[in-house]
């Protein structure tokens, strides 16, 4: 799923600042699942917004609301009769849904509540770790099921670097040398051999490099 | 047992301190109610194994959420105590009350009564 | 012969070589660089010109090549994947090349997190393995990596970096083999400081029968404190600095620290032309160029033949 975390309190307190009606806008898709963006995060940030509001005297109107997805026109479009009426709508959204809303309602003031972080999964409750890289081309299998690209911090392809010390990356002591995990994993498997072969230059194309993307599946496309 | 702690608490009761939501203790802030404890069973003595300790951790993220508000951190406590220890509730309760006192109001305006 | 350089050369008649390393300056200071080769100057074939090493800004490698190739000296141009993609990469080395730059080194290139810019974007288009090859394919087939031609081809001797103590130890040979079917011509190690780790790591190489395919240098850095030799090993990743060198470097008076740290080099330069496999070293007095002298002539290794 895409990952997310919070925005600090003070940087959307500022987007708000001065915008009389605001929506605080969820998602029940991945942000929900990923704790930072549902229903219960559209409460804790609405509330906390009337508090800061009502604090400074000035508290105006935080209303709560969470669509199904924020990634299709479907949901984005049952908020047609209401979005005019908004000063502000904060999406808590990937950062798909304050784009798709922008597109939509362009007359209403949109602002992503979130960051965007990452394409991961959950570790455990309460944490996630980067999976994908979306790099449009998977070879996972080639490597134990250990994404290289995604998962070495300098996305290399053929073995670990000479920064590899007791399983862990350079980078950081809390961060896995990925490379060791594959070369482990491999081992296990009996297929340490497949990592003799040279990995040749990887086609970007797939990836972000090759522009933004746009897929389309003709046969279910109207 | 006739304990005597301020009359001003109101006591809301829960099954467990684990119940407590993150957005019951922030709706309080939001009424204007200058102080939250919440009084959970002593740690390693909750009936549904972690509730306590649960409880624990979202009162210290409300704590940075006040923070981040510009409102005391104080005013939002997590206390563990037994339910026979009658004596003690009240003690938790007198303190907290004072530290409330001298924190004074809080900022936000309380609600209307409906 | 495929570049023709001093180091090639000495190589491959057979010499045991010996390279120096340079780090240019954070600046443009073309004295510091001179200064620096002035050290270097006549005791070793080719000297090493890294490439914004630890991530931390300096003078482009390729114009510090050039500063010694005018002073007289061979350089070796180190280049990094972190900084540049395959356009950038390509372009650099025809720059060099056309100015005179005969050797290269492959490297994959630290991680900006540890640099003076670490909010910067990395590239990583290619890795080392995959730069080698990409030179080969310049030099040998004279076409750019998309196969078309080349309008001059870089003649280059080809290097990249091994480090024998960096984890998971069994997979290192494997690296250095992967390196050598990519098409390198040689190698220089990682600073050596672990002999016993070091041998059983060529042993396994020669056991590949990859020490007849490539040429290894390894690397040799003098420790100049005890304070330095247990920074090294409590720190910077994939080092490993045995505990009885730290107990003999603190076993003398601190003022004497530098010349048993010299001792030591020497030493195991020593110990490295008895290895099955190693074909010379790489003498990396970091910071400390004016002492590369003493260490190289103390191994009995000057002076430096000539090679026509």
């Amino acid at each position: 799923m895409i990952i997310g975390d919070t925005k600090p309190l003070e940087e959307i307190l500022e987007m708000i600042e001065g915008r009389e009606r605001v929506l605080v806008l969820g998602c029940r898709g991945c942000v929900t699942v990923c704790n930072v963006g549902g229903e219960k995060e559209v409460g804790i940030l609405a509330t906390t917004l009337r508090i800061a509001r009502k604090k400074a005297g000035r508290p105006g109107a935080v209303e709560e609301r969470t669509l199904e997805r924020q990634c299709d026109p479907e949901y984005i479009e049952e908020l047609a009769d209401v979005a005019g009426d908004y000063d502000a709508i904060v999406s808590i959204a990937c950062g798909v849904g304050p784009q798709f809303l922008s597109e939509r309602y362009p007359d209403v003031r949109v602002f992503p509540g979130i960051n965007t972080t990452f394409i991961g999964g959950a570790l455990e409750h309460g944490v996630w770790a980067e999976r994908c890289q979306s790099c449009g081309n998977c070879l996972v299998h080639h490597f134990g099921g250990l994404c290289p690209i995604a998962r070495c911090s300098k996305s290399l392809m053929n073995g670990p670097c000479g920064g590899s010390a007791s399983g862990k990356c350079e980078i950081s002591p809390d961060v896995d040398c990925v490379w060791h995990l594959i070369v482990e994993k491999m081992a296990k498997m009996g297929r340490a051999e497949e990592l003799e072969k040279v990995w040749p230059t990887k086609n970007w194309l797939t990836s972000r490099d090759g522009g933004p993307r746009v897929r389309i599946r003709e046969d279910l496309k109207q | 047992m006739r304990l005597q702690y301020p009359t001003n608490i109101k006591v809301i009761q829960l099954p467990c301190s684990g119940r407590v939501d993150i957005l019951h203790l922030l709706r309080a802030f939001e009424d204007g109610l200058d102080g939250v404890y919440v009084a959970g069973c002593m740690e390693g003595d909750c009936h549904f194994l972690t509730g306590n300790l649960k409880a624990r951790r979202k009162v210290e993220y409300v704590k940075k959420v006040l923070e981040s508000l510009g409102l005391e951190p104080e005013r939002i406590e997590m206390y563990n105590m037994s339910s026979a220890e009658g004596p003690r509730f009240a003690q938790v309760a007198n303190e907290f009350y004072q530290r409330i006192q001298e924190l004074g109001p809080s900022p936000v305006p309380k609600a209307q009564a409906a | 012969m495929k570049a023709g350089s001093n180091l090639e050369k000495v190589l491959e008649a057979g010499h045991f070589a010996v390279t120096g390393e340079l780090g240019p300056p954070r600046g443009n200071n073309v004295e510091e660089v001179k200064h620096k080769a002035s050290f270097l100057k006549g005791i070793v074939e080719s000297v090493n010109i890294t490439d914004n090493q630890t991530a931390v800004v300096r003078m482009s490698s390729v114009a510090a090549c050039k500063i010694l190739i005018d002073e007289g000296l061979e350089p070796n141009l180190q280049m990094v994947c972190r900084d540049r993609n395959r356009i950038a990469l390509q372009s650099d080395l025809l720059g060099a090349t056309a100015l005179g730059c005969k050797n290269v080194l492959c490297l994959s290139g630290d991680h900006q997190r540890f640099g003076d810019h670490p909010e910067g974007k990395n590239v990583f288009d290619l890795d080392s393995m995959q730069l080698i090859a990409m030179m080969k394919k310049m030099r040998d087939e004279k076409v750019f990596l998309n196969d078309k031609e080349l309008d001059g081809a870089p003649a280059i001797f080809i290097g990249a970096a091994a480090n024998p103590f960096a984890d998971p130890f069994s997979f290192r040979v494997t690296r250095l083999a992967k390196k050598i079917a990519a098409g390198v011509d040689f190698i220089q190690t990682q600073c050596i400081y672990n002999m016993a780790k070091f041998r059983e790591y060529m042993k396994q190489a020669v056991d590949r029968g990859l020490h007849e395919k490539v040429y290894l240098l390894a690397g040799i850095t003098p420790l100049k404190s005890v304070g330095m030799a247990k920074y090294m090993a409590k720190f910077v990743p994939g080092m490993d600095v045995p505990e009885e060198l730290i107990k003999r470097l603190s076993g003398v008076d601190k003022k004497q620290q530098a010349a048993e740290g010299i001792k030591i080099a020497i030493e195991q330069i020593q110990e490295m032309k008895e290895i099955e496999g190693v074909a010379g070293v790489h003498v990396m007095a970091i910071e400390w160029e004016h002492r590369a002298k003493e260490i190289i002539e103390g191994a009995g290794l000057l002076p430096r033949p000539v090679v026509d």
